[in-house]
């Protein structure tokens, strides 16, 4: 199912489309943690035989899938406090070793949602910065720079159409120069030294997606890389 | 030597006014809901409390909260659809907030246990939570100084003890209990049970005793409520 991109008359991925498209790219047997909301979704879309292991960062390696009815034990939640489940060779450990595991470097793909993404990959995901709104972190700054690589979940523009891949975050920052790639609606970007490619466009073409940000972008849609 | 004691109200008995308070718990999971109920019933206030959060509903740390005994917060999640307490007290201007990403949260509750006088972490480099910190690039990468996490008291819910205070915990109802346990100067545990010493296999104890001062039972514990909606 394709889905309007607010404020154009583009139709890219639907959420569910896309959390399709981020479980692919994950390497078998990977150790990975998604980020509360957009990026949980991906969980759906990682059969057993990818052999991905889930981390969650309330102390929980080898999460499974959402509890529902008798097996909800409220001593076995995800980050987002929802009630989940263990598979088999899960395993448990306090708060500092979660944290060290993931500053340590040894997850390998974290999936994050994003307010926005720089040019350069400054991640700010965690505060409007409004006045009067109390601000909450939780793990997202250890999240941003601790995984081998940083993968950031979102709709290209905003509800109000506002593209959130942007030259400068005006955001506050959660973490600098962290994101490698953004899995938006319309396409995915790879962020490195060379600056934003375009690896996938879904619904538009370059030049339609060129002329609605302020970034400069390659085009690697033909490079089978 | 570890304490067990009759009842709650003994347990929390001495914490004084403008202590420094751990209290474990990641949201609803690990909360020590009846340390709370009592250290909200022995009437300490002016409390600096250290969570990953700020409350849930209405039980447990939220009601100590509501109660007006918390003066500052020490935590990485304040704001959840429930935290309402919290969030009034914090808009009124009558708590004030730490806000501490939370994995230096748990590092500096660590350093404090572990007697490290300060750590260099790359957590928050670049952003409003590290302004005013001390920086530092190592091996051409950026870190910031943060400094342990001590606290008077900690409050912790653990699954079971033996008698010499050696502790079990449930699933991710661990979180920071272990931590929290080793970085204060006194420790409370409730747990379901206490069994004699040796019942418990060596080799899957979590917090060994010596980190532990007092234990209470509570059979069945409340389970704090169910979280209204998601957050971090």
């Amino acid at each position: 199912m394709n889905t309007r991109a607010a404020g154009t008359t583009l139709r890219g991925l639907s959420k569910d489309d896309l959390a399709a498209r981020v479980a692919r790219d994950i390497p078998r047997g990977a150790f990975v943690n998604l980020g509360i909301g957009l990026p949980t979704r991906i969980s759906n879309h990682l059969t057993p035989d990818s052999e991905v292991m889930l981390h969650t960062e309330n102390g929980m390696l080898g999460m499974g899938p959402e509890a529902h009815g008798a097996a909800t034990d409220l001593d076995l939640i995800n980050a987002g406090k929802i009630p989940v489940t263990e598979l088999p060779g899960a395993s448990y450990f306090h708060h500092a070793d979660s944290f060290a595991m993931m500053r340590g470097g040894h997850l390998d793909v974290c999936v994050l949602g994003a307010y926005q993404v720089s040019a350069r990959g400054d991640l700010a995901n965690w505060h409007t910065g409004r006045p009067g709104d109390i601000p909450a972190v939780g793990g997202a700054m250890d999240l941003a720079l601790g995984a081998k690589e940083t993968f950031v979940m979102m709709n290209l523009l905003s509800r109000e159409g506002v593209p959130k891949l942007v030259p400068e975050c005006t955001y506050p920052l959660t973490g600098v120069g962290c994101v490698s790639r953004v899995y938006t609606d319309l396409t995915v970007f790879l962020i490195g030294d060379e600056g934003v490619a375009v690896r996938d466009l879904f619904g538009c073409t370059f030049d339609e997606l060129a002329g609605l940000l302020e970034v400069p972008l390659l085009d690697w849609t033909g490079d089978p890389g | 030597m570890v304490g067990i004691l009759e009842n709650l109200t003994e347990a929390v008995a001495g914490i004084p006014d403008s202590a420094t308070v751990m209290i474990g718990g990641f949201g609803p999971a690990g909360q020590p809901v009846e340390l709370i109920d009592a250290l909200v019933g022995s009437g300490a206030t002016d409390l600096t409390v250290v969570n990953n959060n700020a409350g849930n509903g209405d039980m447990g740390l939220a009601g100590l909260i509501r109660a007006g005994r918390v003066c500052k917060m020490v935590c990485s999640f304040p704001r959840q659809p429930d935290s309402w307490h919290f969030d009034k007290k914090y808009r009124d201007g009558e708590i004030e907030l730490e806000l501490v990403p939370q994995g230096n949260l748990a590092e500096r509750i660590r350093a404090a246990a572990a007697g490290i006088g300060a750590f260099y972490t790359p957590t928050g480099y670049g952003t409003p939570l590290a302004e005013g910190k001390e920086v530092r690039e190592i091996n051409g990468r950026h870190y910031v100084l943060e400094y342990p996490l001590r606290a008077d008291y900690a409050l912790v819910k653990a699954h079971r003890a033996d008698e010499l205070g050696n502790l079990v915990y449930r699933k991710t109802a661990r979180n920071f209990g272990p931590i929290m346990a080793a970085a204060a100067t006194t420790t409370i545990v409730q747990v379901e049970d206490v069994v004699l010493a040796g019942a418990l296999d060596p080799e899957i104890i979590v917090t060994p005793c010596i980190y532990v001062d007092r234990l209470v039972r509570v059979p069945v514990p409340a389970q704090a409520p169910e979280p209204a909606g998601a957050g971090q």
